[in-house]
C-alpha cells in the first residue's frame, strides 16, 4: 500500500508536469526548436565541405605539374619558398607544397581547422593520384593551429550533447525555481509528498519530455543535417537522455542557489559554457595540465566521448557503458545532494 | 485545562537566524476548536511562527507540539491545511488541474477525491470557474482558490496566512462562515491578519511585536486589559504605543 501511494504520488507530479509543458509551449518550442536552429546555422557556418583552398606550388618540375590532377584548388606557381612564405602570412595562401626528395611536404597557415582538413583533403587526392598510394599520410607544417582540427562531423556530437545539456538544465532549473519562488514547494512539502518522491517526480516528468527532445534533435542533426553518424541511432538516445537526467538534476540543484531567473541565467558562463571548453570541443591534449583535469568532473565530457565514440567511431555498447554509468553517477549524486537542500525547508 | 483539549502546545519558542533574534521566548497553547487570531506588523515574527507550526521552519529553542506530537513530524502532514501568504497555485494549468494534483498527494479514493474537490470549491464559491486557467483569475480568486487546496484533504488543523487578503468584504464574510463551519465541526483554525473587523472574529487572539507575544486573549479581554474601546486602539496599546482615548 506504501509502495501504491508513492506511485500515485509521483505519477500525480509527473502528469502536472507534463500538463505544464503542454501549457507552456512557447519552453516546449525552446527545447526542440533552439537547438535545432543553432544546430543548423553551426552546419551552414562549418559543414560546408565544398571549399576550394588556394595551394602555392614551389619549385615543382614542369612534368610533375603536368602529371598532378589539381582540380578543387586554386593553384599559384612559386619559383621561391619565401614568397610563399609571405602570401602565406597575408593569407592570401591556405598552403604551399614543397618536394623533399621527390616526397610532398605541405606548410599550412593553419588558424582554421575547415581550410586544414580542405587542404589535407586536396593533398590525398592530387598527389595520392601520382604515388597511386591513397591511404598515405602527407607530411606536413602547421604555422598555427594543428591537424587534429576537424570540422563539423568532428564537433557535432559534442554540440549536439551541449545544446540537448544547457536547455534541459535551463528549463528544469527555471521550473524548479519558480516552484519555490511561488510557494507550490512549500505547499509540496506541506503534503505527504515526500521530498525524495518530488526529485524523481521532476526527473520521470521532465525525463519523458527529454526523450521526445533528444530523439526530434538527434533524428534531426543526423538525418537532416547529415551530421557524421557511423554507430547505433540507439545509443546516441541513450547517451543524450542519460546526458539531460546529469542536466536536469543539476539545473534543479543550483536553481536552490538562486533567487530569481536572472540568477539562473548566471550560473550558464559558470556551470555550463566552461563545460564546453573541456569536452572535447577543443583538443584537450593542447589544455595546460593544469586545468585539463576539470574536463573529468564535468557530464559533457563523458557523454561527448560517448557519443564520438558512437558516431564518429562507430563504436557499440561496450564502448559506451562506462560513460553511460558515470553520467547516471552524476545524476545520483545530484539527486542525493537535492534532498539534501529539500532538508532544508522541512527536516522530515 | 487538561493536555488533550490542547490542540497546539508552544513551549518557550525561540528562533534566530545567525545573530537576527526573530522569535524570543513565545509560549501559547490553542484549544480544538478554537479560531485563533495571530495579530501584529509586518516583521514581528507571525509567519516565522505559522511556519514552526507547519512544520516547515525549525526552532532555535523549544518545541512545538501539535496533536500531542512534536513537529517536524510526517504523521501530522495528513492532519494539518496549511495556505501560505503566496498563492501557491500553478498559474498555467486550470483550477481543476490544481486541485487533481493536490488532491492526489493524499491517500484517498477516486471517488472522495472527486467529491472533495466539489466541496471546497463550493466553499470558496468558485464552481463556475473550474475549468477557467488560473492565470485569468483575480487576485481574491487566486486567494480562494488556495485556501480551498488547503481544505482538500479535511484537516483538523487549519493553518492560514492572512486567508482574505485581496477579497471584497461580502466574500470575506462568507469564508468567515466557512471558518465558523469548520469550527463547529471541530477544526482548529489559525490565522495571521492584519484586519481589526477580522480580528474580532476571532475566538482569541495573539498579539505579536518583535518576536514577543505582548497579549493573549479573547477580543473582549484585550479590550477591556488595555482600557480601551476598541481593537485597534487595544493593539496601539500592546505595541507599546501610548494611546490616548
Amino acid at each position: 500500500m506504501c509502495l501504491g501511494a508513492f506511485t500515485m504520488r509521483v505519477k500525480a507530479l509527473v502528469i502536472r508536469i507534463l500538463r505544464q509543458f503542454k501549457r507552456d509551449k512557447r519552453t516546449m518550442a525552446l527545447l526542440i526548436f533552439a537547438p535545432i536552429l543553432v544546430l543548423s546555422l553551426l552546419y551552414l557556418v562549418f559543414g560546408d565541405d565544398d571549399y576550394s583552398p588556394s595551394i602555392g606550388l614551389v619549385d615543382f618540375p614542369e612534368e610533375v605539374v603536368e602529371s598532378l590532377d589539381l582540380s578543387g584548388a586554386v593553384i599559384t606557381i612559386y619559383e621561391e619558398e619565401a614568397a610563399a612564405f609571405g602570401d602565406l602570412d597575408t593569407q592570401d595562401l591556405d598552403a604551399f607544397v614543397t618536394l623533399d626528395d621527390n616526397q610532398p611536404h605541405v606548410t599550412l597557415e593553419g588558424s582554421d581547422p575547415l581550410i586544414n582538413s580542405a587542404v589535407l583533403n586536396w593533398m590525398q587526392e592530387a598527389f595520392g593520384s601520382l604515388t597511386g598510394e591513397t591511404e598515405r599520410q602527407v607530411e606536413a607544417t602547421f604555422v598555427h593551429g594543428h591537424e587534429d582540427m576537424r570540422h563539423f562531423d568532428y564537433f557535432g556530437p559534442v554540440l549536439l550533447g551541449f545544446f540537448i545539456f544547457f536547455f534541459v538544465f535551463l528549463i528544469s532549473g527555471v521550473s524548479f525555481l519558480r516552484e519555490r519562488t511561488r510557494g507550490t514547494l512549500e505547499r509540496l512539502l506541506s503534503s505527504p509528498l515526500r521530498k525524495w518522491e518530488i526529485v524523481i517526480g521532476y526527473v520521470i516528468g521532465f525525463g519523458l519530455f527529454t526523450i521526445l527532445q533528444a530523439s526530434i534533435i538527434s533524428a534531426y542533426s543526423i538525418f537532416v543535417l547529415g551530421m557524421m553518424m557511423e554507430g547505433n541511432f540507439f545509443y546516441v538516445l541513450l547517451i543524450t537522455l542519460c546526458l539531460s537526467f546529469s542536466a536536469l538534476t543539476l539545473g534543479i540543484l543550483l536553481s536552490s542557489f538562486a533567487h530569481n531567473e536572472l540568477q539562473m541565467i548566471q550560473f550558464i558562463p559558470i556551470v555550463i559554457v566552461p563545460q564546453l571548453f573541456f569536452s572535447g570541443l577543443f583538443n584537450l591534449d593542447t589544455i595546460s595540465d593544469w586545468v585539463s583535469w576539470i574536463g573529468r568532473l564535468t557530464p559533457l565530457y563523458y557523454a561527448a566521448d560517448a557519443l564520438r565514440n558512437v558516431m564518429v567511431r562507430g563504436f557499440g555498447f561496450e564502448h559506451v557503458y562506462i560513460q553511460l554509468l558515470i553520467l547516471l553517477g552524476f545524476s545520483v549524486v545530484f539527486v542525493v545532494l537535492n534532498i539534501i537542500v529539500l532538508r532544508q525547508h522541512r527536516k522530515v | 485545562m487538561t493536555d488533550s483539549n490542547n490542540v497546539i502546545q508552544v513551549d518557550h519558542v525561540y528562533k534566530s537566524y545567525g545573530k537576527q533574534k526573530v522569535l524570543k521566548g513565545i509560549d501559547l497553547t490553542i484549544k480544538e476548536g478554537e479560531i485563533f487570531g495571530l495579530l501584529g506588523p509586518s516583521g514581528a515574527g507571525k509567519t516565522t511562527l505559522v511556519k514552526q507550526l507547519v512544520g516547515l521552519e525549525e526552532v532555535s529553542s523549544g518545541e512545538v507540539r501539535l496533536l500531542n506530537e512534536k513537529q517536524p513530524s510526517l504523521s501530522l502532514i495528513e492532519r494539518i491545511g496549511y495556505m501560505a501568504q503566496s498563492d501557491a497555485l500553478y498559474t498555467e494549468l486550470s483550477a481543476r488541474e490544481n486541485l487533481e494534483f493536490f488532491v492526489s498527494l493524499y491517500n484517498l479514493t477516486k471517488h472522495q477525491r472527486k467529491e472533495r474537490i466539489k466541496e471546497v470549491m463550493r466553499v470558496v464559491d468558485l464552481e463556475d470557474a473550474m475549468d477557467k486557467v488560473v492565470a485569468d483569475y483575480s487576485g481574491g480568486m487566486k486567494r480562494r482558490l488556495s485556501l480551498a487546496i488547503s481544505m482538500l484533504h479535511e484537516p483538523v488543523i487549519l493553518i492560514l496566512d492572512e486567508p482574505t487578503v485581496g477579497m471584497d468584504p461580502i466574500l470575506r464574510k462568507s469564508i468567515w462562515e466557512s471558518f465558523n463551519a469548520l469550527k463547529k465541526r471541530g477544526v482548529t483554525i489559525i490565522v495571521t491578519t492584519h484586519v481589526m473587523d477580522e480580528a474580532e472574529k476571532c475566538d482569541r487572539l495573539g498579539m505579536i511585536r518583535e518576536g514577543r507575544l505582548t497579549a493573549v486573549g479573547s477580543p473582549d479581554e484585550l479590550k477591556k486589559e488595555a482600557d480601551v474601546k476598541n481593537l485597534e486602539a487595544a493593539f496601539l496599546v500592546f505595541g507599546g504605543v501610548h494611546y490616548e482615548s
